[in-house]
């Protein structure tokens, strides 16, 4: 009996294998163009990763990705949409322990706290998915006009938003603003909250193999003080969601957003999460007029 | 008497009982401004029509003031349905009062009668009976039980639907419990001034809609007046960015609607003579001087010959004069400053390699008049494919497939409306999906209805009106 490929016996000294956490930009996960990193340490003050830094390059890159990406996403059929955003739910159900760990460290949380955030957001991922395919029923309407015109007007996405994710609460924040984006066919540029990476890249990794196609979502983590100004100014952003930029000067923020009249979502007093309101405020009504023929 | 010439057929000023001169209505009183007073022309004879004031500070601080008061004392407090019935007594005293409107908002700004009489008033009157129906149902607008107004609208329109962008900003804002302060265009004050009267004959109380007068100095210390929960603002794109500047980190709720570039598509197998009727409806209606103007043609190849063909055809037909005529077509250009920019836009299309036609059409001496014109053989990069001029110019692109036709129709930074035209529904359907544009006309164009939200994507500003988005522009979520 051969006895040399035995599985050597598990000891406490196991070097573990830890992650490299870098950007997600068109579905790919780069290093930042610019080198940079943070280094992440937990509560302890242990070293966790070198998480990397996004530039104004980076940025850029990844609003050109969603662009692309965008009109794909939004013309899939809501259905489609909605599958994918339960998609997202099921996977990280499915890793549900990784994410517990990674909040007990960047958030200092126990365990149970931990597990209560990221059950919240699978949650939340859940009650998007089955917004697809309804919002435009709430949102939109046959209109009664005064002619022979069949008039109808729907929500569509506004285009490509950018995004400044809540600064408390990593995975649920991060859903909490993303989710409602995707909706209706949105793309989406986040920063994830400063203090908590790890968790909004494992989630790009969800994001990756749950049939979003690449560049719908793009991650950069990184400072927001210092992202927020090239996002507001980019001309290629129709929306600015600064829900989790009540620390930062969002007023100013919003001044630099409005020489390209982005549709801006302010920090304070903000949208409640969980509501159509809140999803129909990243949309544009379009009105479509068509002649009815005299019979 | 030629077959094309038609005698003269001018409505009469006789219905006018105007003023010489005009002053603010804030309270419900007649009041002086601080400002030095101007004059409005009539654009087609350069004629002064009445004297008008301008609001200083002061002025616009006391009209904000009386339509606090009013919100407090009177407007908020008033029942829904009582607020309806003050809307629908408003409607109907324009109704009754039409041709006058009509003819003095072809005098004040130089629009053919057959526009005001057809479109402008009848649109004015429906907006107000439309939104009166709402005051007392705004449990569904889509916002949850018992929204709030705002409290004060501040509401700064433009001079080429004077009236009935009054309409559309006015009535909304007090079928939702809102009071207003308005102020009309610098050079088309006249029917703001005449709807105060309108608004005395309906009992309105005091202070709820109050209207001063003045330039852009007294819409900038308006929309800045700390006291003012709501903006709403059409104008320029320029304008409105400035607004929005002005309005970053204040309470104060925002809409805008501004410029376009909007694209109208014509497909091989389009219904050409509608087709035709309405490219000339979509630029040359109130001589394009309208946001939503079809100021670019996109024109399928194989067809564009005989389309530029016959639309020349159509256009030699057009006739351009005294905008009180009622077989007029082509009024006047709303004043000299408009003139010189829609003729330095034109005459740089054309040295951008452009082909300019217009029919041989005889301008009137006095006013300020351009013959309607098409420019073809215009390149997606040219100034007059990109900027807004505002007139009676179309700029003529092609294309081959619907994906180089959706393509240009979207590029552009404006996005408010476009046209298509095509018999197949199920391309205009695909179409339609992929413009990015608020309004969307098949086989129509330059179509409006209380009922239907209005208002763009990108820089062509953000917010509805009409509709149900229309109300919900000038409500809250309740506690």
């Amino acid at each position: 009996m051969a006895t040399t490929t035995k599985t050597p016996a598990r000891t406490a000294t196991r070097l573990d294998v830890p992650k490299t956490y870098k950007l997600f930009i068109g579905g790919a996960f780069p290093r930042s163009e610019s080198g940079r990193v943070t280094e992440v340490l937990d509560k302890r003050g242990a070293f966790v990763a070198n998480v990397a830094k996004a530039s104004r390059k980076d940025a850029r890159d990844a609003v050109r990705a969603a662009r692309k990406a965008q009109p794909g996403w939004a013309g899939a059929t809501a259905y489609n949409r909605g599958q994918v955003l339960y998609r997202v739910a099921e996977v990280l159900e499915g890793r549900k322990a990784q994410f517990v760990d990674e909040l007990q460290r960047t958030e200092g949380l126990t365990a149970a706290r931990a597990q209560q955030q990221v059950e919240a957001a699978i949650d939340l991922w859940v009650l998007h998915a089955g917004w697809t395919d309804k919002v435009a029923q709430i949102g939109g309407h046959a209109n009664p006009v005064a002619g022979p015109y069949f008039n109808l007007s729907v929500p569509e996405p506004t285009g490509v938003v950018a995004i400044i994710a809540p600064q408390e609460q990593g995975l649920l924040g991060l859903t909490s603003v993303v989710a409602p984006a995707l909706v209706t066919g949105n793309a989406v540029v986040v920063v994830p909250a400063a203090a908590s990476p790890l968790v909004a890249i494992s989630l790009a990794e969800v994001l990756a193999t749950s049939d979003l196609p690449g560049g719908v979502v793009n991650v950069l983590t990184g400072d927001p003080a210092e992202l927020a100004p090239w996002l507001a100014g980019h001309a290629d952003i129709n929306a600015l969601d600064l829900t989790g930029a009540g620390d930062l000067d969002w007023v100013e923020l919003e001044v630099i957003a409005a020489d390209t009249l982005k549709r801006v979502l302010r920090p304070e007093p903000g949208l409640a999460p969980e509501t159509p309101q809140r999803i129909l405020a990243l949309t544009e009504t379009k009105t479509v007029w068509h002649t009815k023929s005299r019979l | 008497m030629a077959f094309l010439d038609y005698a003269p057929a001018p409505e009469s000023t006789s219905i006018l009982n105007l003023r010489d001169e005009y002053r603010l209505w804030i309270g419900g009183e007649w009041v002086a401004g601080g400002g030095a007073s101007f004059a409005s022309v009539s654009p087609s004879t350069e004629q002064p029509i009445a004297t008008f004031a301008t609001a200083d500070e002061g002025d616009v601080d006391a009209a904000v003031r009386a339509a606090r008061t009013a919100f407090r004392t009177v407007w908020g407090p008033m029942s829904g349905r009582d607020r309806g019935k003050f809307l629908f007594r408003i409607a109907r005293i324009l109704q009754e009062r039409a041709r006058e409107l009509a003819v003095a908002e072809s005098l004040d700004n130089g629009k053919p009668i057959k526009e005001t009489r057809d479109a402008d008033v009848p649109l004015v009157a429906q907006w107000f009976f439309h939104c009166a129906g709402w005051a007392d149902k705004l449990d569904y607008v889509g916002l949850g039980a018992a929204p709030q107004p705002h409290g004060v609208a501040a509401q700064v329109i433009p001079w080429n639907f004077p009236l009935l962008m009054l309409a559309w900003k006015v009535a909304p804002a007090l079928a939702a419990g809102n009071t207003v302060v308005l102020k009309p265009a610098e050079t088309t004050p006249l029917t703001a001034m005449l709807f105060a009267e309108v608004c005395e004959q309906a009992g309105l109380p005091a202070g709820v809609v109050n209207l001063i007068t003045g330039a852009g100095e007294t819409g900038a210390a308006l929309v800045r007046h700390p006291d003012v929960d709501k903006v709403a603002f059409t104008g320029s794109t320029a304008v409105g960015r400035e607004i929005a500047k002005a309005l970053a980190g204040t309470p104060k709720r925002l809409t805008l609607e501004l410029g376009g570039k909007g694209a109208n598509i014509v497909f091989d197998d389009a219904p050409l003579d509608q087709a035709i009727e309405g490219i000339v409806n979509g630029i040359f209606f109130n001589q394009g001087q309208v946001c939503c103007a079809g100021s670019r043609l996109l024109v399928q190849e194989n067809v564009h010959d005989a389309v530029l063909e016959r639309l020349k055809e159509r256009m030699a037909t057009l006739r351009l004069g005294d905008p009180l005529d009622k077989n007029t077509d082509i009024g006047a250009i709303n004043s000299s400053e408009q003139l010189a920019r829609i003729t330095r836009l034109v005459d740089q299309g054309e040295a951008e390699g452009g082909e300019r036609w217009a029919p041989d059409c005889e301008l009137p001496a006095k006013g300020y008049w351009f013959p309607p014109t098409v420019v073809s053989g215009v390149e997606a990069s040219s100034t007059i494919a990109r900027e807004e001029i505002f007139g009676p110019v179309l700029s003529v692109l092609t294309f081959r497939t619907p994906d180089e036709a959706i393509a240009k129709a979207n590029n552009t930074p404006y996005g408010l409306s476009a046209g298509i035209w095509s018999d197949k529904g199920s391309r205009v359907l695909a179409v339609a999906d992929k413009l990015r544009a608020g309004v969307v006309w098949a086989n129509t164009f330059n179509k409006f209805d209380p009922a239907s939200p209005f208002g763009g994507y990108k820089e062509s500003g953000y917010g509805r009106e009409g509709g149900v988005q229309g109300m919900q522009a000038y409500l809250k979520a309740g506690k």
